[in-house]
Order: C-alpha cells, then sequence, then structure tokens
C-alpha cells in the first residue's frame, strides 16, 4: 500500500479544482479530519458553495432540494454519517431515484494493521452494498481522477454513486 | 396548551393553501400531506410522500439555496420537526441564500399518522423559543384560526427565514397520506414545473 500524506491522500486545492472542473455547485458536509481540511481550499475557489448542517442525515436531503432547484450538489460525509443517514439516503436515492453523488471518508482504513478493530472497517462497505451504491474506492493518490471519473459516469447514467476515500494515519 | 386553543388542522392548512404565491414551492409531509391532497394541486407543490422522517425541513433547504428569489413554503409537524431540529440551525446557517424559506409547525402533540400516540414534547415544547434559539428573526406563533387567516399572507410574504408555531387539533381515526403516484415522476414533473 502506497503511503498517503496525512489528512488524506488527496489536497484540499485538487479537490477544489476537481469539484470547479465538474461543474458541482455546491457541497453538503459535515466535516470529519480529512475531508474537513478541503473546505477552506474550496472556499477560496469560490465554484463551489459549501452547506453546512447539523447531521449527516440531512446532506441527502438539502442535497435533493438542490438538485430539484437546477443545482449539482455533492454530499460529503464520513463513513459514520453514512450509518446515521441511511433512512435519508434510502428515501433520496430509491424513492425519488435522484442521483446524487456522495464522497465519503473512510474512517480507519489506513489504520488496519497498527489500531484494528474499528467497526468503521466492518460495516462501511457492506453498508454500501445494502444501499445499493455504486462506490469506488480510493487508497492513493494518484486515484483522485476516479471521483471525476465516477462522478461524470454516474450523472451520464442518472443515477447515484459515490467515492470512498481511504483515511488515517500516513 | 389546552385543546381550547387548537386550531382546526385542515382549515389552518388551507390559509397557507390560498394565501400561497403563484410561484411558490409548498413542501407537505404526513397529515399536512394527506390534508394537502384534499385541495386543488399546484404544480410546485411537493407532497412529499413517500419521504423520510422529519426531512421536510431539509429539503426545503435545499430548494430555497438551489432557488433564492422563489418562496419555498414547508407544511412541517411538531413530531417531524422534533426529528430534525438541527435542521433550524442549518437553515439559519445558510444565511441570506434562505432568507424566502419558511417553516410552519403544525403541532397537534402527536404522532397522528401513527394513531396519535403523544410525542415526547406532547404539547409543552416551544417551538417558538426553539426557532429563535436557532437564531430565526421572524417568529410567529398562532392558536386562533381567524388571526391565522388574517396573518397568513404577511407570514408567508416577509424575508427571513420565517418560522411560525401553528397550534391545531389532532385529528383522529383517519389514515395517514398515500403516495399521490411514482415519487421518480413527481420529482421529474416538479423540476421541469420550476424551470417553465
Amino acid at each position: 500500500m502506497t503511503e498517503l500524506p496525512v489528512n488524506g491522500p488527496i489536497s484540499g486545492e485538487r479537490i477544489a479544482e476537481l469539484l470547479d472542473e465538474l461543474g458541482v455547485t455546491h457541497v453538503v458536509t459535515v466535516p470529519d479530519s480529512t475531508i474537513g481540511i478541503w473546505q477552506p481550499a474550496i472556499e477560496a475557489r469560490g465554484s463551489t458553495q459549501i452547506v453546512r448542517v447539523c447531521r449527516e442525515g440531512e446532506t441527502w436531503q438539502v442535497a435533493a432540494g438542490l438538485y430539484l432547484g437546477g443545482a449539482r450538489p455533492m454530499v460529503m460525509i464520513q463513513c459514520t454519517g453514512l450509518f446515521e443517514s441511511g433512512d435519508a439516503l434510502r428515501n433520496v436515492l430509491h424513492d425519488w431515484k435522484l442521483p446524487i453523488f456522495a464522497v465519503i471518508g473512510y474512517r480507519s482504513y489506513l489504520n488496519q494493521d497498527t489500531l484494528p478493530g474499528d467497526t468503521c472497517l466492518v460495516f462501511t462497505e457492506p453498508v454500501l452494498d445494502a444501499w445499493k451504491v455504486d462506490y469506488k474506492l480510493i487508497t492513493k493518490p494518484e486515484e483522485e481522477r476516479v471521483i471525476a471519473d465516477h462522478y461524470a459516469a454516474c450523472q451520464a447514467a442518472k443515477k447515484p454513486g459515490a467515492v470512498v476515500i481511504a483515511e488515517g494515519k500516513a | 396548551m389546552s385543546k381550547a386553543h387548537r386550531m382546526p388542522a385542515k382549515e389552518a392548512l388551507a390559509a397557507v393553501h390560498a394565501a400561497r404565491g403563484a410561484r411558490d414551492v409548498v413542501i407537505t409531509t404526513m397529515a399536512t400531506s394527506r390534508d394537502w391532497m384534499t385541495m386543488p394541486q399546484h404544480a410546485l407543490d411537493v407532497v412529499f410522500v413517500p419521504s423520510a422522517m422529519g426531512h421536510a425541513t431539509s429539503l426545503g433547504l435545499g430548494l430555497a439555496l438551489a432557488q433564492p428569489d422563489r418562496r419555498i413554503i414547508v407544511c412541517n409537524g411538531d413530531g417531524s420537526m422534533l426529528m430534525n431540529l438541527g435542521s433550524l440551525v442549518s437553515i439559519v446557517g445558510a444565511g441570506a441564500a434562505a432568507a424566502r424559506l419558511v417553516v410552519l409547525v403544525f403541532d397537534n402533540g402527536v404522532y397522528e399518522v401513527t394513531g396519535a400516540q403523544p410525542t415526547p414534547s406532547s404539547g409543552n415544547t416551544d417551538f417558538a423559543a426553539i426557532a429563535r434559539g436557532a437564531g430565526f428573526d421572524r417568529v410567529f406563533e398562532f392558536d386562533d384560526l381567524d388571526t391565522w387567516r388574517r396573518h397568513a399572507g404577511d407570514v408567508l410574504a416577509g424575508d427571513g427565514p420565517t418560522f411560525a408555531w401553528l397550534k391545531v387539533a389532532p385529528v383522529l381515526g383517519i389514515p395517514g397520506p398515500r403516495s399521490p403516484g411514482p415519487a421518480a415522476e413527481r420529482a421529474r414533473r416538479f423540476a421541469d414545473a420550476l424551470r417553465s
């Protein structure tokens, strides 16, 4: 496994560029210690608005409203928030069939050898499978294009999707 | 809250129906959806059935951010509001972009659509204080139907975001709302209506 820089595999500046390139108008988010540090760069670039909410379940429904209103939102949460937000996700993706895309931080993925036992490692991918979310896992910095490619593919197919980003120590 | 000081719920909702503007979006959920569907429908209605519990306010926030020039009116219940109180903070945190979002809480003190079991609040929660505490500047409360009818237009029209606490009587023994049709098709029609 390639070692990743502290606080995640991709810089905030690169994420901001990607969001701009993809035409993402809003990131609806509850931060964690990896995806949260992207916020200053996203705000500095100015092409994508950050919508801060109190609980991850809100992110899916706020994104749904944005999408229906003509915007191009993205959800950005940690996997723990994914667990919290199941009913909202189910409703948006499967009842209303809205093609909302998410970037999900995968807590402890890079700590499996040194800090085993975080149940995020047990449940994250099975939960995504259970909710029928088409996701790609990024574990190396050079895989950043997966975000753009998978987002574009899901939008073209008008279906939801996610990229799961490995987190943990470098 | 005594029963004597609760409005008939359907009439209170009808006042919203009468006061909404032609370009306004109205989101209903749970009991308000059931009653709203008995009234003439509009292309900019969102009957949030099926729903995610408590998330009508979050859906409204997203619409308000995408369509800041359009008024977004959320007809919520007290049970639904209690499930997502944090959304009030999120709405205020969104700033001026959400200025035309109106949250109406029809407070009957019970989970009406599941058989009128009491909420944890049981009518003792001060929703106006919660809204003010979350940062809403425009906060109203009504328990008299004539007064609400007289003021509904002004409440909906002002720039906020706006919160109104409407104390209504529970309606017992009537089933909850049924979906008026496939949600995905309704979503497409609604999005088209927003663009037209």
